[in-house]
């Protein structure tokens, strides 16, 4: 099909036989348009009923980095990608099937990602000379100069379609063409053959969520009844015209039973922390300054009024985590959460934590650094920096959350760990986790772990520093326990007393305990496991959102029958104990990343094993190929063909995207 | 709460108190444990519920001498920790203890938003003009001109006054007094206790070792009646040893008049809870050669602590949406089940 060209002109000759449904087991369509487009809404809804019809689906929006980027320009593209599936999947797909492009920028920014032979659907009616301009085409239409051979192309006449569709209610002309996402929604539900009316009602129901106050909702209404007509009139034109030449179906994915939602990491991740709240029935305070990729956290956190959740929005991310200090001082929860740049400012507070021994939790939603560096973009490099970015010999343990969903239990982790052991707790996600979805099994309580610890005064004379035999944590003793009076205090203590220390021996001793109290949360935290054979020629090793294409490409390696396994660090403060033995069982070791080698520098001193790196820093998640790419290079294997469901013999996945 | 009968010394920690003989901080800490019982008292409050938190600096040292709970913090750090805490545990009397370094240096930005917020905390500033622990460099309320290791040839910074400061920042509760002092200090200290939210109070602490007499012109006990002016709600301004001049306003700017030469009756009267802060403000402002020093407290304004303010809307969510239950929160809304067995 890919020599097929149909466009909207050549719709005058009709395809003969064009309503055959073509099977894929999964399929990637990306939506993109200018910011103001409602390409975000578009894309989630589409993402919604996809997860509702039982297929297992994955996300990555992208926004600009401006806020009001000039309309029209490649800098103002705004851009969902959906990968649904009718198989287990773990990445929003390498490259789009079909590309929804609302006018000439969108088009000109994301066809290099596009399949060969895949589909472009565009709004025919922006590619005027103005609409061009913006774009960048000067004396040139992409349409017309060849850009675009070898894709399907349908030129649909999008804005002139949905100011007709809409005309009914008298709308001005700039509310109405905002219905155009709607449109194209309308034309990607028939050409995947979804039911019209479960997507209506998912447009209702958006605007009874945005109806809470009285006085907007005949605003709501209104744009309900006008998004449902556009939606409708996209649908209708793609079932009549006869322009489409093909319909896909993806077949349901063979989910664990449940209750299901879709989550975004940084939802996940405020769900997590409202249930460590629960769980250990203590209060929680997240504390956080603005800053994106994290904020969402504190928006959703916000919402938890209802579940005694506090929020503040600190004067800065010192403020922040003193705040979460002063909470975890007082026997509750305290948190914050922010990105690179903030975690710097936290850097002293931090120590402060460690030296009092008290359990804060520390959420890094990582971004593109170093300094400002690149806000809306990914990138994985600040392990190192929360490992070791402190003055002192400063040990705190480190976890990562590898895909949305997994944030919801590594926030509980975190807070597990912090009060068993008295100490603050890194959790780290990034951009992509934050901004994407993947469907979420919500669990029952009987499947989360226990955080209620018993927390008995301590008998007999209270030394503030004992500490438990077996964890090495020190008491949580909190003002208000009569008694007890102590004052704690970033200066060195004295072993088992807590009294301010300066003796040399002592600061020895307390350093190697802080050190050997991080080391043996090793034996409670789950052992690594391996995706694959127990030893063989090559292990890829991965931690945090790398967890989905590092699965993907190992399991499209194995399926050629190389011996390659897959292993994903959650812990990486201490290191899970079996790390050095996994290790050991691989004759090779790669280690992708998305930074210039911090995990790999750290395994190869730890474990002295000479593994291989593969770094991308360009602000993107990795793609599968890219790391399947690599495996097969340091296996020596070439050019291995495969077919890819919507271009039957073009897709060479093992060579095509270096 | 059971109230139970105090007296200063349980208030006195075991710990040795390890700041410079003739410090200025010594009296501070003797009268603020001397006045502990009353506020205990009065607020119907254990010692188990009193805490202690503190930034770095000499004066950052205070909460290791008091039998109370205490937390010794980071530099410039202590009103965000103690408005964690606060937020998190308003059953607890949290105090923080802070220097002119620590509080206007490192860490003003967190003392201005704590003081905007009003968070049920009591500050106080321990103000020697100089930063001690660090060995007597100049510090943001050194005088121009102060000589020190690191401004050899005199300070050439304007130096900020920490009350302006205050009021700037929208503080409901202002105060001053010399450590020197005990009768104003003492009196202060009860009424910051008992302030609902942030109260601000400036303690003028002389470091007898690098910034000796740094109060003297009218602090020291043997100018102070004359050179000070407390300040007593719904009363003129009248200072003096003899009790013989008054502040009043002309054309907007203080002038000191001659109550011989003055009817009282046309003397400008002090107001602590004036709505407006201009008068505390022009008070604050008052140049310390050329007019009295005020003393006691220039502003008390009732404004809804941020804690209170934060709890009444939980109380709202709860009473709105009822209390949240993890369990059917996450199982409402945008769900789809799957069952099984499932698939081909
Ligand atoms: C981050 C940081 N920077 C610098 C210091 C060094 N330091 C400790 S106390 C201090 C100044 C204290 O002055 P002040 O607040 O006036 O307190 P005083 O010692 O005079 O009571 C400085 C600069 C520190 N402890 N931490
Ligand atoms: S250096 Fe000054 S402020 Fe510090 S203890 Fe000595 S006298 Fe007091």
């Amino acid at each position: 099909m890919t020599e097929v060209m149909a466009t909207h002109q050549a719709s005058q000759e009709k395809p003969a036989k064009p309503r055959q449904f073509r099977e894929m087991d999964h399929a990637v369509v990306r939506f993109a348009g200018d910011s103001g487009d409602g390409i975000q809404l578009t894309g989630s809804l589409f993402t919604h009923d996809s997860a509702v019809l039982g297929h297992d689906v994955s996300t990555l929006p992208e926004y600009p980095a401006e806020i009001r980027a000039p309309a029209g320009t490649r800098a103002g593209v705004s851009s969902f990608q959906l990968n649904f599936s009718s198989a287990e999947i773990h990445t929003p797909g390498d490259r789009p099937h079909m590309l929804l492009a609302l006018n000439p920028a969108a088009l000109a920014v994301h066809l290099p990602d596009l399949m060969p032979g895949g589909t472009i659907v565009l709004d025919d009616d922006t590619f005027d000379t103005a609409g061009l301009g913006k774009a960048g085409f000067t004396g040139t239409d992409p349409r017309e100069d060849g850009t675009l051979a070898g894709y399907q192309v349908y030129r649909v006449p999008i804005t002139t379609l949905t100011l007709e569709a809409v005309r009914s209610l008298g709308l001005d002309k700039k509310q109405a063409s905002l219905c155009k996402n709607m449109f194209m929604l309308g034309l990607v539900a028939w050409i995947y053959d979804r039911s019209v009316t479960a997507v209506e009602k998912q447009i209702d129901s958006l605007l009874e969520r945005k109806t809470t106050q009285p006085a907007t909702f005949d605003k709501y209404r209104e744009q309900a009844r006008a998004n449902k007509l556009a939606f409708r009139a996209g649908y209708n034109y793609a079932d009549t015209v006869e322009v489409f030449v093909c319909r896909y179906t993806v077949g349901k994915a063979k989910l664990p039973p449940g209750t299901y939602r879709r989550v975004t990491g940084n939802e996940a991740t405020a769900l997590g922390f409202l249930a460590a709240s629960v769980l250990s029935q203590r209060s929680l305070l997240y504390a956080s300054y603005p800053i994106t990729p994290a904020s969402d956290i504190l928006h959703e956190l916000s919402k938890y009024r209802h579940f005694g959740v506090r929020t503040v929005q600190a004067e800065d991310e010192i403020a922040a985590i003193a705040m979460a200090i002063g909470a975890a001082y007082g026997g509750c929860l305290g948190l914050t959460g922010t990105s690179g740049p903030g975690v710097a400012l936290k850097t002293e507070a931090v120590g402060l934590a460690v030296m009092a021994e008290l359990p804060v939790v520390i959420v890094n939603v990582q971004r593109g650094g170093p300094s400002t560096g690149l806000p809306t973009k990914t990138e994985q490099s600040d392990l190192l920096q929360a490992i070791y970015g402190r003055n002192g010999e400063c040990p705190v343990v480190v976890l990562a959350a590898h895909s949305p969903a997994h944030c919801f239990e590594m926030a509980i982790e975190a807070f597990r760990i912090a009060i068993r052991y008295m100490t603050p707790v890194f959790l780290l996600s990034d951009g992509s986790i934050a901004n994407g979805t993947e469907p979420w099994r919500t669990p029952k309580e009987s499947e989360l772990p226990r955080l209620d610890l018993p927390q008995g005064v301590p008998a007999g004379d209270y030394q503030v520093y004992a500490r438990d035999p077996e964890t090495l944590a020190r008491q949580w003793v909190a003002p208000g326990t009569p008694g007890l009076e102590h004052c704690l205090g970033g200066l060195e203590k004295q072993d088992v007393s807590g009294k301010v220390s300066h003796d040399s021996a002592n600061h020895q001793r307390m350093v190697e305990l802080r050190i050997k109290k991080i080391q043996g949360i090793a034996r409670d935290m789950p052992e690594l496991t391996v995706f694959g054979r127990a030893e063989g020629d090559l292990l890829v090793l991965g931690w945090g959102g790398t967890f989905g294409a590092i699965h993907h490409a190992v399991e499209r390696a194995q399926q050629l029958g190389l011996s390659v396994a897959a292993a994903q660090l959650d812990y990486l403060n201490p290191f899970p104990a079996n790390l050095g033995s996994v290790l050991r069982s691989y004759r090779q070791v790669l280690i992708p990343e998305l930074n210039a080698g911090q995990l790999r520098m750290l395994i190869r001193a730890q474990f002295l094993v000479d593994a291989a790196g593969l770094n991308k820093i360009t602000g993107q998640p990795f793609r599968t190929s890219e790391i399947e790419l690599e495996i097969l290079r340091l296996l020596g294997v070439q050019n291995v063909g495969r077919e890819d469901p919507l271009s039957p013999g073009k897709g060479v996945h093992g060579t095509m995207d270096s | 709460m059971t109230s139970q009968k105090y007296e200063r010394k349980d208030f006195v920690a075991k710990e040795e108190v390890r700041w410079c003989p003739g410090c200025g901080d010594y009296a501070v800490l003797s009268q603020v444990q001397r006045v502990m019982p009353e506020i205990c008292d009065r607020l119907q409050l254990r010692r188990e519920n009193i805490v202690f938190v503190s930034g770095i600096g000499c004066s950052s040292r205070f909460p290791y001498y008091m039998n109370t709970y205490g937390f010794h913090t980071i530099h410039g750090r202590a009103p965000a920790i103690a408005t964690g805490l606060q937020l998190c545990r308003p059953d607890l009397l949290v105090w923080v203890i802070t220097g002119d370094g620590d509080g206007l240096s490192i860490g003003t930005n967190h003392l201005v938003h704590c003081l905007r917020r009003n968070v049920n905390v009591k500050i106080l500033l321990f103000n020697n003009r100089i930063y001690g622990l660090t060995k007597g460099q100049f510090s943001p309320t050194s005088e121009k001109g102060t000589r020190t290791k690191s401004s050899p040839m005199g300070s050439i910074e304007q130096p900020i006054k920490p009350l302006s400061m205050a009021l700037a920042s929208e503080a409901t509760f202002v105060a001053r007094a010399s450590a020197t002092d005990a009768k104003t200090l003492q009196d202060i200290l009860l009424r910051a206790a008992c302030h609902r939210g942030s109260a601000f109070v400036e303690i003028l602490q002389n470091c007898n070792v690098f910034n000796d007499g740094a109060f003297d012109s009218f602090a020291a006990t043997s100018v102070r009646q004359d050179r000070s002016l407390y300040l007593q709600h719904g009363r003129p301004m009248i200072f003096g040893a003899n009790r013989d001049r008054a502040i009043r306003l002309r054309a907007g700017f203080p002038e000191i008049v001659r109550l011989d030469e003055f009817p009282e009756k046309d003397l400008l009267v002090f107001n602590e809870s004036a709505a407006h802060p201009g008068l505390a403000y022009m008070l604050s402002e008052l140049d310390e050669q050329a007019f009295p020093v005020p003393m006691g407290v220039f502003r008390c304004v009732t404004r809804s602590p941020f804690g209170e303010l934060l709890d009444e809307q939980i109380e709202t969510a709860v009473a709105k949406r009822g209390a949240g239950n993890l369990f059917d929160y996450i199982n409402s809304g945008d769900t789809w089940r799957v069952t099984a067995p499932q698939g081909s």
